[in-house]
């Protein structure tokens, strides 16, 4: 029996999970783990499932979605004009773009306790967090992204008449823009990681918030629905930004 | 010639160095060259490589600037792009990859400041001419390379500049795609009566294609000799085997021969320094 490539690679992927589970499931039989540090599949699905009907998520939801589409609107804004500053002249680029790099490799996470200090354990906190993390990706790969346009592309379009304004438009953006994507998407991605993280060492209210406390109260099954439902979220945040990413770039192929 | 002997293109004293008097990297690239280009002819650059003929096209098309000379078009000097009277087809493939070949076509016309209601007729228009119609939504690297320089060339069609200036646009064909192309190019040169310039490094193509041919030195380039093709516009395939054509090869690779070998000589000596 032959099966189309992507076909075989999705029951391969789709296996490896069921392995997850049924890992997970054997771990938990009678002999197995204790169900207060392991809980079973079985009742986890549950109350997952209760905590979608119920709705007693959707604040602390909202809460972290909020602080997300803040951090990252800022981070987007900030990176791309920043970014265009900086690709204007080569020199700037030789200043700065070795800069952020290295600014870059700092572990953000360490800040944390400063932006506690600063803006206190509410969303603007975590908001600051999430901001300083993804800007980072955007602004380099802007960088990047601007100041490696193909020369032919400018002098052709220069050769027909084009305004600095036409240039920018309708040549600069567009050959920068899957590479600014590509760091937009980073950013989008671990801004939301950060974000989680941060409410889990210090908040008053979100998804990591709530995943700690359930720890605490050592209600770890109703953690693992949480938990779950973080997972939910970040593989449709994944799988959202890549699609937008690759339509972004849909003329390349 | 096509129709008259006026004068287009006046090529007066034109020469190119980089870097400064005296500095001893000082590469002098065009020596001072003086030609001139008839209305509706096809002048073909030849020469060995390095020989500045690209540097000669882009001052005529005001993309370089010459540190000697000057360039005029219809009597005005050239101090920069002149996207009314000129149009380019690249060597490289500079169709932007992000829009459709239609697209591309249109915006070379919102570029040159063609008014938006023109766009859709024209960019048509000349995708017909090139033989492209079925591929305008097309998207550059979805055609084959000698489709990608038909859409090139149609994108400068679609400006109706007076002067074409073409550098080595099918050097990254093959050669039976490119004889095939440079067919087309002639019948369908041969009802624009446009003024052409045509950077090759063929000596067949530059025979087939070229009213006369413009023979450089090895660098510092100069014009050597300009050699005429007596033959009419459209070209068929009947004349590339024809026995003038192969004449007129073998004078050009005389002409050429000396000044490929110095310019080989001339590359291993700066390489041994």
């Amino acid at each position: 029996m032959t099966f189309p490539l992507r076909l075989r690679l999705l029951l391969i992927q789709l296996g490896v999970l069921l392995a997850v589970l049924a890992t997970w499931y054997a771990a938990t039989l009678p002999g197995g783990i204790n169900h207060l540090l392991l809980p079973a599949p079985a009742p986890v699905f549950k109350d997952f499932g209760v905590l979608l009907t119920t709705g007693s998520i959707w604040p602390d939801l909202f809460v972290t979605v909020f602080e997300w589409i803040v951090a990252f609107a800022i981070a987007a804004v900030a990176g791309s004009v920043i970014g265009y500053l900086v690709s204007l002249t080569p020199y700037t680029v030789e200043v700065f773009d070795p800069l952020f790099a290295g600014l870059y490799s700092i572990p953000a996470i360490l800040l944390f306790p400063l932006y506690l200090l600063f803006f206190g354990l509410g969303p603007a906190s975590k908001i600051a967090l999430g901001t300083t993390i993804a800007f980072f990706p955007i602004v380099l790969n802007t960088i990047a992204g601007l100041s490696c346009v193909d020369r032919a592309y400018i002098t052709a379009a220069r050769s027909m008449g084009a305004n600095g304004l036409q240039l920018f438009w309708s040549v600069m953006l567009p050959a920068a823009f899957p590479v600014i994507l590509t760091g937009a998407r980073l950013g989008g991605v671990i801004a939301f990681l950060a974000i989680l993280g941060g409410e889990t060492i210090s908040s008053l209210a979100g998804l990591g918030h709530r995943i700690v406390s359930l720890a605490e109260n050592m209600d770890t099954e109703q953690m693992f629905a949480n938990i779950l439902f973080a997972v939910v979220l970040a593989v449709i945040i994944n799988v959202t930004v890549s699609f937008a990413e690759s339509r972004g770039k849909r003329w390349a192929h | 010639m096509v129709n008259s002997t006026e004068v287009v293109i006046r090529i007066e004293g034109v020469g190119q160095a980089f870097g400064e008097v005296g500095d001893p990297r000082r590469v002098v690239a065009l020596e001072s060259t003086s030609f001139e280009i008839a209305r509706g002819e096809l002048l073909c650059l030849i020469g060995p490589s390095g020989c500045g003929k690209s540097t000669l096209l882009n001052i005529i098309g005001g993309l370089a600037t010459p540190t000697m000379g000057r360039v005029t078009i219809d009597g005005q000097p050239v101090r920069g792009p002149s996207p009314q009277k000129v149009a380019y087809v690249f060597q490289d493939n500079t169709l932007f990859p992000w829009r459709t070949v239609v697209d591309n076509v249109k915006l070379g016309m919102a570029f040159q400041g063609v008014p938006k209601a023109e766009h859709d007729d024209r960019a048509h228009e000349s995708l017909k001419a090139v033989g492209l119609s079925e591929f305008a939504h097309h998207y550059p690297a979805q055609l084959s390379g000698g489709m990608r320089q038909r859409a090139q060339l149609a994108r400068a069609l679609g400006l109706r500049t007076e002067i074409l200036l073409m550098d080595e646009p099918f050097a990254a064909l093959d050669e039976q795609t490119r004889l095939l192309l440079g067919e087309d190019l002639s019948a369908l040169l041969a009802t624009t009566a446009k003024t052409i310039v045509f950077v090759t490094h063929s000596l067949v193509e530059a025979v087939f294609l070229a009213d006369r041919v413009a023979v450089l030195t090895a660098r510092p380039g100069k014009v050597k000799k300009i050699i005429d093709v007596d033959e009419g516009h459209p070209r068929k395939s009947t004349f590339m085997t024809s026995p003038k054509l192969s004449a007129l090869r073998n004078e050009l690779y005389e002409l050429l021969h000396d000044e490929i070998r110095k310019t080989i000589t001339l590359g291993e000596a700066e390489a041994s320094t």
